[in-house]
């Protein structure tokens, strides 16, 4: 799975930090950090946190396993 | 079948595919347009398409539903014609609340569809005057929209403080600053009176009989639940469409109506947060998060679920992020841990009875995530008990 963050458009909304917080999470500036190859685990809360983004910032990628 | 086809409406027919749902779906909703998003609407003033592809829905735009007969599932349209669903998801949001009184013809604005912001934003020219009615978090926004645009602005507010009701007097103290350092002319204890002008609006009158020329308004005194066309059905109506935790509509008998949920702005319902008292929320998440929830119930109603979302908004003024969470309004305490107007950020927890209820920043949404993690926690805690 690969996980992109446009942070052009994220505005701090913090819905993916919420979502998927092993994953997503901010500096003490919110500024959005976020691991880009989450393991699949993951996958629903990523999922989630991409659906849950009101500015639609996050995109998820399948990979082959 | 789903009747409003907005944020809620479209996001419940994708929940309902990506839980295997594979029969038939029909789309309602009365504005001519495909969906789009409302909060940049009153930031912007720009018009963001939701994307749906993929939903293989039958979409029906432009046709309002006027009625249903809820045993039957059987609604109808405008066009005088019925549709009935095995299945029914009631998603109409709400409408501005209008002002009850007299109004110009023209000049005189209320903010809720793409249409009231294209009409608004053609109005808002530099060196205009401009007054909004309300201070809340729309009429904050649209205050700031304004300014930015160079317009004249005075903001109206009954309250002693922007968002006194909601967030509290600190909070409402650090809004007040961010309006008055934007050079917004804030009048707070103060309502409207009328406004003066026939053709066009030429000056507005508050309770203190003072009066402020005007060129334009905007009347942002919240919004009431699109329920009008529930009238007549069964469905059990009280400032909002009554359903119950698990998002199931309740008939009038205070039973739930069999293969009928709701969705959104449109739906009040008890919420463990607020000790299962009734709540209505007009936030985005909300709306998102409950269309999940809802499409489990509709396709399981032997396996039918509590909604447990964490109420979650966002507001935007002149930069500033506003980020709440929980349920703040509902507060008898309030713990300000940072407040730095210069800096312009804000940090508050809301307690009632001495428990976390709700959680307020400014610029500091990186605070807000411990809060979450403890009202996420009680809130599953208490619906597994
Ligand atoms: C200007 C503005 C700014 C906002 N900003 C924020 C923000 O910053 N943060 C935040 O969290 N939330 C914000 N919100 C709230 C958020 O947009 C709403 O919570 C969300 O739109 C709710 O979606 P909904 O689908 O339940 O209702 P709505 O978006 O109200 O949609 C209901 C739809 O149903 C249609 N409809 C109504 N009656 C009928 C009928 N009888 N037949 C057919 N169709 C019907 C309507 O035309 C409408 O298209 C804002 C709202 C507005 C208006
Ligand atoms: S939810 Fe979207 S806007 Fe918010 S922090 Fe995450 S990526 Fe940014």
């Amino acid at each position: 799975m690969r996980v992109t963050v446009d942070l052009g458009l994220c505005e701090s909304h913090g819905q993916c930090v919420f979502a998927a917080p092993e994953v997503f999470a901010f500096d003490d500036d919110d500024n959005l950090r976020y691991e880009s190859e989450p393991p699949a685990a993951l996958s629903a809360q990523v999922e989630q946190a991409a659906a849950l983004c009101p500015v639609r910032a996050v995109s998820v990628r399948r990979t082959a396993p | 079948m789903i009747v409003g086809a907005s944020l809620a409406g479209p996001r419940t027919a994708a929940a309902l595919r990506e839980l295997g749902y594979d029969g038939e779906l029909t789309i309602i909703g009365a504005e001519p347009y495909p969906p789009y998003d409302r909060p940049p609407l009153s930031k912007e003033l720009r018009i963001v398409d939701l994307p749906y592809d993929g939903l293989r829905a039958t979409w029906r735009l432009g046709r309002r539903a006027v009625g249903l007969d809820a045993g039957r599932r059987a609604v109808r349209l405008d066009d005088g014609t019925l549709q009935t669903g095995d299945g029914l998801v009631i998603a109409t949001g709400a409408c501005a609340r209008p002002w009850p009184g007299r109004v110009p013809a023209r000049g005189v604005f209320t903010l809720r569809s793409r249409d009231d912001a294209l009409a608004l934003r053609a109005e808002l020219a530099p060196g205009r005057r401009l007054v909004v009615i309300g201070a809340g978090f729309l009429g904050g926004e649209i205050a700031a929209a304004a300014r930015r645009r160079g317009l004249t602005v005075t903001l109206v507010e009954a309250a002693d403080q922007p968002l006194r009701g909601a967030l509290g007097a600190e909070a409402g103290a650090f809004l007040a600053g961010l309006h008055r350092d934007a050079g917004v002319d804030l009048r707070t204890g103060r309502t409207l009176r009328a406004f003066q002008g026939t053709d066009r609006l030429t000056a507005v009158t508050l309770d203190d009989g003072s009066t402020i020329p005007a060129d334009l308004s905007v009347i942002a005194l919240g919004a009431v639940a699109a329920t009008e066309w529930l009238a007549g059905s069964g469905l059990l109506l009280d400032s909002g469409l009554r359903c119950d935790e698990r998002l199931r509509v309740l008939r009038a008998d205070g039973g739930p109506a069999p293969g009928i949920v709701a969705v959104g702005d449109v739906v009040r319902w008890p919420h463990p947060l607020a000790g299962g008292n009734l709540i209505s929320l007009g936030h985005w998440t909300n709306a998102v998060e409950q269309a999940a929830t809802a499409a489990h119930n509709l396709l399981h109603p032997h396996d039918a679920r509590p909604y447990t979302g964490v109420p979650s908004f966002w507001s935007d003024l002149y930069g500033a992020k506003i980020r709440s969470i929980g349920l703040p309004a509902l507060a008898d305490e309030v713990r300000v841990a940072e407040s730095d107007p210069a800096a312009r950020r804000l940090e508050a927890a809301y307690l009632r009875d001495g428990r976390l209820i709700g959680a307020v920043t400014v610029n500091r949404v990186a605070r807000l995530a411990p809060y979450r993690r403890e009202l996420h926690a009680g809130l599953t805690a208490v619906v597994t008990r």
